[in-house]
C-alpha cells in the first residue's frame, strides 16, 4: 500500500523571546530596544529554545486512520501545522502524496463584503480547489448549506448559523485525499465538533487517510487504526489505538490505584474502626488504573474493627471528572447487622460493568455506621483511589460503533423492549 | 432549518472523483522541508496558485469600492484632484519647470501623478497584505509571496481607470507621444512594479513584528512625490541634483513614462540605468527579507 505521509526526523525549534515580541508597537519595540542597549548580557541569557517537534518519524500509509494523542503542549498542533504547511520545520522532511485538507480552515477567507457566491469560489480556491472543481460543486454546495435564497447577499448580512452552514458546506466538498483534523484547535460548538468528527468518520470509512489528534480518546479507540503518542515533541509510542491509550492513560494518572497504611497508628478512623487499605483491583491485560468500560470494577477496603461496640459496615462514594457524585453505595447485608467482631476484614465493592462513563473516576471509602438517622463515619478516606475507565472501541458498549462525545456520570448498557410494530405483523 | 441539511455529503469513492488536469494537486506529491532563507521566487509555485492569485486579486478588486456612493469613479477622482491642486499651487503660482520640451504642464502633472498614485496604492496595500491577511496566513498554505505580489496587481485597476483622463489631457493639449516609443510605456510601469513589490515584501515582513510600518508609510509617501519629480521636469534641476534623485526609482518610471506617453524629454540613460538597479536591488532585498522571516509569519503574525 502507497504511503500518504511519511514524515523523516522532523523538528521544529521555536525561540521563546519570539512569542512575546509577537506583537510590536512603536513605543514596545523603542523600549525594547533600549533595554538591549542597556543590559546586552540580560538579553544574551534570556534567549531561549523550545523543541516543540524533535526527530520525529512515522509513515502513514494510504487509507489509514491514524490518532495522535498527547498532554497540551506535546507538539500535536505543532505537528498538524507543519503538515499543513502553516509553519515550517527547522529540520527534517515530509513526503506528502495528495490533497491535503483540514477542518480548520473552514470558513477561512470568508469576506463579509463579498456574496455567497463570491465567496464559494474564493473560499473554495483558497482551499485549493480548481475553478472547475467549484464550478462542478457549486450546485451540492449550495443545496447542502441551505442558503440557496441568500446566495447573492453578502454574506455580512448572514445569520452566524448561515455563515457556519455556508462555510462547511465548501469544505466538506472539497474530498481530500488526506483529511488532517484537530480536535483541539477546532473551537466551535458543540454541533460544529460533532459534523467534524461526523465527516472525518465517513472520509475514514471511505478510504482516505485521516490525522486525528485529539483529546477525546474514546473517539481515538473507536474510529483510528493506529495511534501515536508524542511527549516532548518526540514519538512516544507508536501502535495499536486500545494499547497506546492505555499506557498513555497510565502514564498521565496522578492517583494511586492502592493505598496502604502500614501500621494502625498511622491509619485512618476511630478508636472503633481504621482502614487500613484501598485498592482498586486491576483488569487482566490492562495496566493498572485503566478499567474496561465492560467490565465490573472492584474496590477493595481493608479495614480493622478494634473493638466490639456497633454494627459497622463499609461504602464507597464514587466521583467523576468534575467531582460529580455519580453515587453512594454501602454493604447492606445481613452480615453487618449485628456488633461487628473485631478483626481484619477485607471487602470488596463490585462496580457493574457498562455503568460508569469513560474518563477519570475516583473513588471515597468510609466505615460507618448507623445512628440513625445519621450515618456515622468511624473512618473515611477522601480521594482514596482514582483510575481511568477506558472504552477499547470495540463496538459492545454503551456507545455502540459511536465514537463521538458521551455525557452524562453514568453510561448504563440498558435494556430495550420494542413492541412489534403493527403495521408490519 | 431541518436536521437533515446539517448531514454531510458522502465522499465519493476514489475511483469516481472527477477527471482532473495533470498539474492538479491530487496528483502531487507535496514535500516539506525547512524553508530555503536565500532570495528566491519559486516560480513554478507561484504558476501552480495563480488561479488563487487571481482570485485574491479579484477578491480585492471587487471589495475595494463597496459601500461607497461614488464608488469606481474615485478611481479618477483621487488622481484628477491631486493633479489640478499641483497645477493650481506648482504650476501657477510657483511657475515650476515643464521640462526642456515645454510639455503641458497639466499633462505632464497628471502623467506624474498617475504612477505615483499607482505606487502609494501599491506600497499601503502590499505592507499590509500579510496582517491583513492574518488569517488566511495562520489557517491555509498557499506561498506568502502570493500577497504582496497581489496587492501591487490590484491598484493597476485604478491606474488603468485613470488613464483615459490622461489620454483627454493630451488630446487637449496636444501631448501625443511620439511613434514607438509609447510600446515602452509599460516597461516602466514594471519597474513601478518590480520596486513596489520589493518594498513590499520587505515592509509586509517587517510588519508582521513590528505594527510601526503602518505610521511610517504615510510619511513616506508624503515625501516621495517631491523627490521623483511628479511636480517638476527632473532635467529642470541641477545635474548634481538629477544624480542625486536617480537612486530613486521612481524619478525613473515617472521621467521614463512622461518620455514614452507625453513625448517629453528624453531620460538621461545613465540616471534610468541607476533607477533600474536601485529598484532590482530593492527587490532583491526585499525578497531576502521576506524570505528570511518567512518560517515565523504564522508563529508571530
Amino acid at each position: 500500500m502507497p504511503t500518504a505521509i511519511e514524515a523523516h526526523e522532523l523538528s521544529k525549534k521555536y525561540q521563546l523571546g519570539e512569542m512575546q515580541a509577537a506583537y510590536g508597537t512603536l513605543r514596545e519595540s523603542l523600549s525594547h530596544a533600549a533595554s538591549r542597549l542597556a543590559g546586552r548580557e540580560h538579553r544574551a541569557g534570556g534567549k531561549q529554545e523550545i523543541w516543540a517537534l524533535r526527530d520525529v518519524s512515522f509513515q502513514v500509509p494510504e487509507g489509514q486512520v491514524l490518532g495522535v494523542i498527547g498532554r497540551n503542549g506535546a507538539g500535536k498542533s505543532t505537528l498538524l501545522k507543519v503538515l499543513t504547511r502553516i509553519t515550517t520545520p527547522t529540520s527534517g522532511r515530509v513526503e506528502i502524496r495528495g490533497r491535503v485538507g483540514s477542518l480548520l480552515e473552514v470558513g477561512t477567507g470568508f469576506h463579509p463584503e463579498l456574496t455567497g457566491r463570491e465567496n464559494i469560489y474564493l473560499n473554495g480556491s483558497i482551499l485549493g480547489m480548481k475553478r472547475r472543481e467549484i464550478d462542478q460543486r457549486f450546485d451540492a454546495m449550495v443545496e447542502f448549506s441551505g442558503v440557496e435564497r441568500f446566495i447573492d447577499t453578502p454574506v455580512k448580512r448572514y445569520s452566524s448559523g448561515m455563515y457556519v452552514r455556508l462555510a462547511f458546506s465548501v469544505a466538506a466538498h472539497l474530498e481530500p485525499e488526506i483529511m488532517l483534523v484537530d480536535e483541539v484547535l477546532s473551537v466551535g460548538d458543540a454541533e460544529f465538533q460533532r459534523r467534524c468528527l461526523g465527516r472525518m468518520e465517513e472520509l475514514g470509512s471511505a478510504g482516505r487517510t485521516v490525522l486525528f489528534v485529539s483529546h477525546a480518546l474514546s473517539a481515538i479507540a473507536q474510529l483510528c487504526d493506529r495511534a501515536l503518542q508524542i511527549d516532548g515533541g518526540t514519538v512516544v509510542q507508536d501502535g495499536a489505538p486500545a494499547e497506546v491509550i492505555a499506557n498513555y492513560l497510565h502514564q498521565t494518572h496522578s492517583a494511586g490505584v492502592e493505598r496502604v497504611w502500614p501500621s494502625e497508628d498511622a491509619a485512618p478512623g476511630d478508636d472503633l474502626a481504621k482502614v487500613m487499605a484501598v485498592r482498586v483491583l486491576p483488569h487482566e491485560g490492562m495496566p493498572p488504573g485503566i478499567m474496561d468500560v465492560r467490565r465490573p470494577i472492584g474496590i477493595e477496603i481493608v479495614f480493622r474493627v478494634l473493638r466490639r461496640g456497633k454494627p459497622v459496615f463499609p461504602k464507597i462514594k464514587v466521583l467523576d471528572r468534575e467531582s460529580t457524585v455519580a453515587f453512594n453505595a454501602m454493604d447492606t447485608d445481613e452480615r453487618w447487622h449485628e456488633p461487628t467482631p473485631p478483626g481484619e476484614y477485607a471487602a470488596t465493592a463490585w462496580i457493574p460493568g457498562n455503568l460508569l462513563n469513560e474518563g477519570a473516576v475516583s473513588g471515597e471509602v468510609a466505615i460507618c455506621s448507623l445512628d440513625f438517622p445519621k450515618l456515622e463515619h468511624h473512618a473515611a478516606v477522601y480521594e482514596a483511589v482514582s483510575f481511568e475507565v477506558l472504552d477499547p472501541g470495540e463496538g459492545d458498549s454503551a456507545r455502540g460503533a459511536f465514537g463521538g462525545q458521551w455525557k452524562g456520570v453514568v453510561r448504563p448498557l440498558l435494556e430495550w423492549t420494542v413492541e412489534p410494530d403493527p403495521i408490519s405483523r | 432549518m431541518s436536521q437533515s441539511k446539517l448531514e454531510i455529503p458522502a465522499p465519493a469513492p476514489h475511483s469516481s472523483r472527477p477527471a482532473t488536469d495533470s498539474d492538479d494537486r491530487v496528483d502531487r506529491l507535496v514535500v516539506i522541508r525547512p524553508a530555503r532563507r536565500w532570495p528566491h521566487l519559486d516560480v513554478s509555485e507561484l504558476w501552480h496558485f495563480r488561479e488563487l492569485l487571481a482570485r485574491l486579486v479579484w477578491r480585492d478588486v471587487s471589495v475595494r469600492y463597496k459601500q461607497t456612493f461614488l464608488g469606481v469613479a474615485w478611481a479618477i477622482l483621487v488622481p484628477v484632484f491631486t493633479a489640478a491642486v499641483y497645477v493650481v499651487i506648482f504650476g501657477k503660482f510657483a511657475q515650476f519647470p515643464a521640462g526642456e520640451k515645454n510639455t503641458a504642464y497639466p499633462s505632464l502633472v497628471l502623467a506624474g501623478v498617475l504612477p505615483m498614485q499607482y505606487f502609494a496604492s501599491a506600497l499601503t496595500g502590499s505592507s499590509m497584505s500579510l496582517a491583513s491577511n492574518l488569517q488566511l496566513v495562520t489557517k491555509v498554505y498557499f506561498p506568502r509571496t502570493l500577497l504582496p505580489l497581489g496587492s501591487v496587481i490590484v491598484p493597476l485597476v485604478d491606474f488603468i481607470v485613470g488613464l483615459p483622463v490622461l489620454i483627454a489631457l493630451m488630446w487637449h493639449y496636444d501631448t501625443w507621444p511620439n511613434g514607438a516609443q509609447v510600446l515602452l510605456a509599460p516597461v516602466f510601469i514594471l519597474l513601478a512594479m518590480v520596486t513596489v513589490l520589493g518594498l513590499g515584501f520587505l515592509f509586509s515582513a517587517v510588519n508582521v513584528r513590528y505594527r510601526d510600518v503602518r505610521y511610517m508609510i504615510p510619511v513616506f509617501l508624503q515625501v516621495l512625490p517631491l523627490l521623483s519629480g511628479v511636480m517638476y521636469a527632473v532635467e529642470a534641476i541641477p545635474t548634481k541634483w538629477q544624480w542625486v534623485l536617480a537612486f530613486n526609482p521612481m524619478t525613473a518610471v515617472i521621467a521614463g513614462w512622461r518620455w514614452a506617453v507625453l513625448d517629453a524629454a528624453t531620460p538621461n540613460l545613465g540616471q534610468t540605468a541607476v533607477g533600474v538597479g536601485v529598484g532590482l536591488m530593492l527587490f532583491v532585498v526585499g525578497l531576502a527579507v521576506f524570505r528570511s522571516s518567512e518560517p515565523r509569519f504564522a508563529d508571530t503574525i
